[in-house]
């Protein structure tokens, strides 16, 4: 069993991480087109760092602790497999914060910059206006300032 | 080049990668901050179970010297490129959805497909 080790890592990475998809309404697997389009640039170089790594002899496995398989270039796949977990914890936990706290990230419709010929899009036109009425007062929703 | 070398190159590359080329500036942004600093605990626990038990070993030659939780010094720098780079596509792909969408269509965060 020794031979999962590695393994056993990064299934606890991802139990740890998945309850933020379910409570948190992260979306992360539930964008999956974005989640892989995310992968491939962070594989393409994090793997061709691993496989210079490996055979400048920067790092090696112990035979005993991972799953014996590897790929080309002697990348074992536990490694293959570690640049696909740890990208996704990482996109999860900038979800939840998100979620939680409502802080910009740089993705969101563009609404802090109001077009001058673009009329308050949010608020339908209040026919009555009333004083003190916090519906009128055109506030932006909440989310904080970033 | 040592691993010491390519950890410095590989944050420069994010960095570089975040504020000009895809310009998502997370880097900028303080929901990067506090989410890192949520990662980089877990990072040190992941990280020093799979170097601990020696699971991963390091060559000497190729590393400074200092470790911490087990691990060297290095793979902060290079968790720190690798998590930058996947944010900054992370959101480079979201605005460009976002973009793709049409005007108006959307109202608030998050809702973008």
């Amino acid at each position: 069993m020794r031979h999962l080790s590695y393994l056993a890592v990064l299934a606890g990475c991802l139990l740890g991480t998945a309850p933020l998809e379910l409570l948190l309404a992260t979306r992360v697997y539930g964008r999956p087109r974005r989640l892989a389009l995310t992968l491939l640039p962070v594989l393409a170089v994090f793997v061709a760092w691993d496989l210079y790594a490996i055979s400048a002899g920067h790092w090696t496995f112990d035979a005993r602790g991972v799953t014996g398989l590897r790929l080309p270039g002697r990348l074992p796949l536990d490694e293959l497999l570690f640049f696909l977990v740890v990208p996704l914890c990482a996109i999860l936990t900038l979800e939840a914060v998100r979620s939680v706290r409502g802080w910009p990230a740089g993705d969101e419709p563009p609404r802090d910059e109001p077009a001058p010929d673009d009329p308050a899009p949010d608020d339908p036109a209040p026919d009555n206006p009333v004083a003190g009425d916090p519906t009128a007062a055109g506030n932006p929703a909440s989310g904080g300032v970033g | 080049m040592s691993y010491t070398e390519l950890a410095v190159l590989g944050v420069a590359g994010a960095v570089i990668a975040d504020l000009w080329v895809l310009r998502t500036r997370l880097l900028t942004r303080r929901i990067f901050w506090v989410s890192y600093a949520i990662i980089i605990v877990f990072q040190l626990i992941a990280n020093g179970v799979l170097t601990g038990f020696g699971i991963v070993v390091y060559n000497r030659e190729a590393i400074l010297g200092p470790r911490l939780a087990y691990a060297p010094v290095e793979d902060l720098l290079f968790g720190f490129a690798m998590v930058t780079w996947t944010l900054s596509w992370w959101i480079w792909w979201g605005r460009r959805d976002r973009r793709r969408a049409p005007p108006g269509t959307t109202r608030h965060v998050d809702e973008t497909e």
